[in-house]
């Protein structure tokens, strides 16, 4: 890579599995980067987590999601936006708990897409507001 | 866009649900489906083989979870096998790993049953 940040910009329809799109957009940039195997198959993941939840909560009349990558020298970034009606971090972290009530509540406490997303990115950050949602991630380099 | 598959091998007292592709809703609720008719046959020592599945999301993970429940409810178990090392940490991370085995390999995550 250059030292100049190169940019990407990707627009998916919330159509089903559109995710993977942005997922194997995610990932030739990711290795055009030469982030590592294991490291490429995390941003799969975070950005295939982050569609999702745009998909389902943003209510967006136009069910457009667009995605702007930014691949800087030591580091991917990536925003995902959408126009929906925008939603809060505590309906991001526990609106879509995993499975129905049953015998393990841990199971439970812990299964949700924002957790997935912030254990294997370096940095997420949300804003959110009536006119839509942006989640900035930021995956970086090992030294 | 999406293509997947589900591969069941019967023996004896156990089964193997092998998968491929993407473990979303859609493969996830066909994984659930097949999982039901074997614990209704009377099969509740399973193994799921994800060596093919490329991807899996975390609707794909509740999925799993219901699985897991549905056999501890029988008591029986569930061991996974084939994870990538991502999946795996996720699988920790989420507490999978609590209630069902990880291993490397079919041959060992039978053997573990």
């Amino acid at each position: 890579m250059s030292d100049t940040a190169k940019q990407v910009t990707l627009t998916i329809p919330m159509y089903p599995d559109m995710e993977l799109a942005a997922a194997k957009t995610a990932s030739v940039l990711a290795e055009l980067m030469n982030f590592g195997e294991g490291e490429v198959e995390e941003i799969q993941l975070a950005i295939i987590e982050t569609c999702i939840n745009a998909f389902e909560h943003s209510k967006s009349d136009d069910q457009e999601v667009h995605i702007d990558f930014l691949l800087k020298d030591d580091e991917l970034q990536f925003k995902v936006t959408d126009r929906g009606v925008g939603i809060s971090t505590d309906t991001l972290d526990g609106s879509r708990l995993l499975g129905s009530p049953g015998v393990h509540t841990d199971l439970r406490k812990r299964g949700r897409g924002l957790q997935i997303i912030k254990s294997l990115m370096d940095e997420v950050d949300i804003e959110s507001s009536p006119n839509g949602t942006t989640v900035k991630i930021i995956k970086r380099k090992k030294p | 866009m999406n293509k997947f598959d589900i591969q069941i091998r019967e023996d004896g007292e156990h089964a193997v649900i092998e998968t491929a592709g993407y473990l979303n809703d859609a493969l996830g609720e066909q994984l659930a489906e097949k999982a039901r008719e074997l614990i209704q046959n009377g099969y509740t020592q399973l193994v799921i083989n994800l060596e093919k599945t490329t991807l899996i999301n975390s609707i794909g993970i509740s999925i799993l979870i219901e699985i897991i429940e549905a056999l501890h409810e029988r008591e029986g178990a569930l061991n996974f096998c084939g994870l990538s090392a991502t999946q795996e940490r996720t699988f920790r991370m989420m507490a999978l790993a609590k209630y069902a085995g990880i291993f490397p390999d079919e041959e060992t995550a039978i053997a573990n049953l």
